[in-house]
């Protein structure tokens, strides 16, 4: 599923929206995540999971082909982690497909 | 720094800022939202959110593992497992840069 897609099924269930609405809306709910990580705020969302920053310290690197050691900066990541019911689901037929 | 949690309130508040729906249509959306995504992850889908990142269902086989306590070897059932790949876009906001346009919109 696609960004379009969800957008799609979305304004199935509120026929009273214009698509160019609900299209808003997904985008303002994935930019207000952005931003909350951004910040480095963490997002959760029970039943589907958990959005968090995850700091790389900066290190010492290698080039791989020549070798030569250079320095890597502190590295910010973002991370998910599956709630709970979401895990639950995706196994609901006891060994997945 | 503090680290404050964002949670559904705060994006109901988002949606009902945007656009003209009332409070309880925004809380009920952003839970439709999230309902689709799950539901669609539940039928094995992977899930591509451009300029986001991508989720997607992998299948583990059975291993061995181990009780920490005790030491007995007990075999891990097969599963799937959600991973989550961010884009492009999402790490170079993370990391206070301008998404590099070279780089598309990623998956």
């Amino acid at each position: 599923m696609i960004k379009s897609e969800l957008v799609a099924r979305l304004t199935a269930r509120y026929p009273h929206l214009y698509h160019r609405d609900v299209e808003r809306i997904v985008s303002t709910v994935l930019d207000q995540i952005t931003k909350a990580l951004a910040e480095g705020h963490r997002v959760e969302l029970r039943g589907f999971g958990a959005f968090s920053v995850k700091v790389r310290p900066a290190r010492m690197g290698r080039n791989p082909r020549t070798g030569e050691p250079v320095s890597v900066d502190e590295k910010r990541a973002p991370f998910f982690r599956t709630g709970k019911e979401l895990r639950e689901r995706l196994n609901i037929n006891g060994s997945g497909s | 720094m503090t680290t404050t949690t964002l949670t559904r309130a705060d994006l109901t508040e988002a949606v009902f800022q945007a656009v003209g729906l009332s409070r309880n249509e925004s809380a009920q959306m952003v839970e439709d939202i999230l309902e689709e995504l799950c539901a669609a992850l539940a039928r094995g889908e992977t899930v591509k959110l451009s300029s986001f990142g991508t989720f997607a269902v992998r299948q583990k086989s059975q291993r061995m593992g181990r009780n920490p306590k005790t030491g007995d070897e007990v075999p891990i059932a097969p599963r799937r497992v959600l991973v989550f790949r961010p884009s492009h876009v999402l790490k170079a906001v993370i990391n206070g840069q301008t998404p590099d346009p070279e780089l598309g919109e990623g998956d």
